[in-house]
């Protein structure tokens, strides 16, 4: 069996972002199960920070694979 | 090309090959030119489709809408409602027919990846996302010099207003990083490694199937239909994120563009 520790490193990294995303739509559930008619507000919002969390994921897999 | 592999056509003799980037470079459609390649293509399709559909849902614009009139006109609406009106605010008309371009463009390049015999998203080669990143860019700056005149607007980027001057020694050198090369280059990135990535995904689960059921093994050719399931599964996830990315650069540029319309940043 053979690969490359690439791969092994970019799941590691992708752990962050991941708990990053949960975080954020936590707190986007929550706001909208207090406040439904919050929620028009709150989407762009939890859609953006969801954006620039899944980025950093994102970058860590194009790095893999451009890092040999 | 002797360098393009096609994932499936290898698996049957040489074990498994996993996809990598090399798939992503396509042949030519004709003869050696570089120049018509499969991205190239779809992305005239798209523009020649976008075009040919708003034309025609546009052309009779009555009371009581057809069908065609009704999808065009929803579509347009939610561009300009929620993602003009919202967030840029007042005089948001000026910017939506840019919004909207970049939106359909880029929903239709994005959605090409899993509609067959196209299965290709143009934009998982970064060339296409740098391009339209770049116009968001220029169209933001371009607003905001053409808005606060160009030594206020820099100003405003650089100097921070109501921030203590010690802090200015970290605070302006990551302002300005912000606004001059992360910004475009993670609008980019971020588009071009969603669809790269996805196409990625779909590739290692049809490309396996493909591999097992041509496996001697007979396990193996028993569980190549979970691999295919697990593609089909994924290609619905992937309709998901293309819209999705669709939505959040259209976000973005609205963002950017309302943040350079503001007085104070």
């Amino acid at each position: 069996m053979h690969g490359t520790l690439n791969l092994v490193g970019y799941g590691l990294s992708a752990i962050g972002p991941a708990i990053a995303t949960g975080l954020i739509f936590a707190a986007y559930i929550n706001g909208v199960a207090r406040q439904p008619e919050s929620r028009s507000v709150l989407q762009p919002i939890a859609f953006l920070g969801f954006a620039l969390a899944e980025a950093l994921a994102l970058f860590g897999l194009v790095l893999a694979f451009v890092l040999k | 090309m002797e360098t393009v592999q096609i994932t499936g056509h290898l698996a049957s003799s040489a074990g498994f090959v996993p996809p990598s980037t090399s798939d992503f470079n396509l042949p030519p459609i004709f003869g050696h030119s570089a120049y018509l390649t499969k991205p190239i293509a779809l992305v005239f399709f798209s523009v020649i489709l976008i075009s040919a559909f708003f034309i025609l849902a546009s052309r009779k614009s009555a009371v009581v809408p057809s069908k065609l009139q009704y999808a065009g006109e929803s579509i347009y609406s939610f561009v300009r409602k929620d993602l003009g009106e919202e967030i840029i605010g007042s005089g948001f008309l000026a910017y939506v027919p840019f919004l909207f371009t970049l939106f359909t463009f880029v929903l239709v390049n994005n959605v090409f990846g899993i509609i067959p015999f196209m299965q290709f998203p143009a934009m998982s080669h970064v060339s296409f996302p740098y391009v339209l990143a770049g116009f968001s860019y220029f169209i933001f700056h371009a607003i905001g010099v053409k808005r606060q005149g160009l030594i206020p607007y820099l100003k405003g980027i650089a100097f921070l207003p109501g921030v203590p001057k010690f802090a200015y020694i970290l605070l302006t050198p990551i302002e300005i990083a912000t606004y001059f090369l992360i910004r475009p280059v993670t609008l980019a990135l971020r588009l071009f490694a969603n669809m790269f990535a996805g196409h990625l995904l779909l590739l290692v689960f049809i490309g396996g199937g493909n591999y097992m059921l041509h496996d001697s093994h007979l396990l193996m050719k028993f569980l190549s239909p979970f691999s295919f399931s697990f593609g089909i599964i994924m290609t619905f996830f992937e309709f998901m994120v293309q819209c999705l990315q669709a939505y959040i650069i259209t976000l973005l540029s609205a963002l950017f563009i309302a943040g350079a319309l503001a007085e104070e940043h």
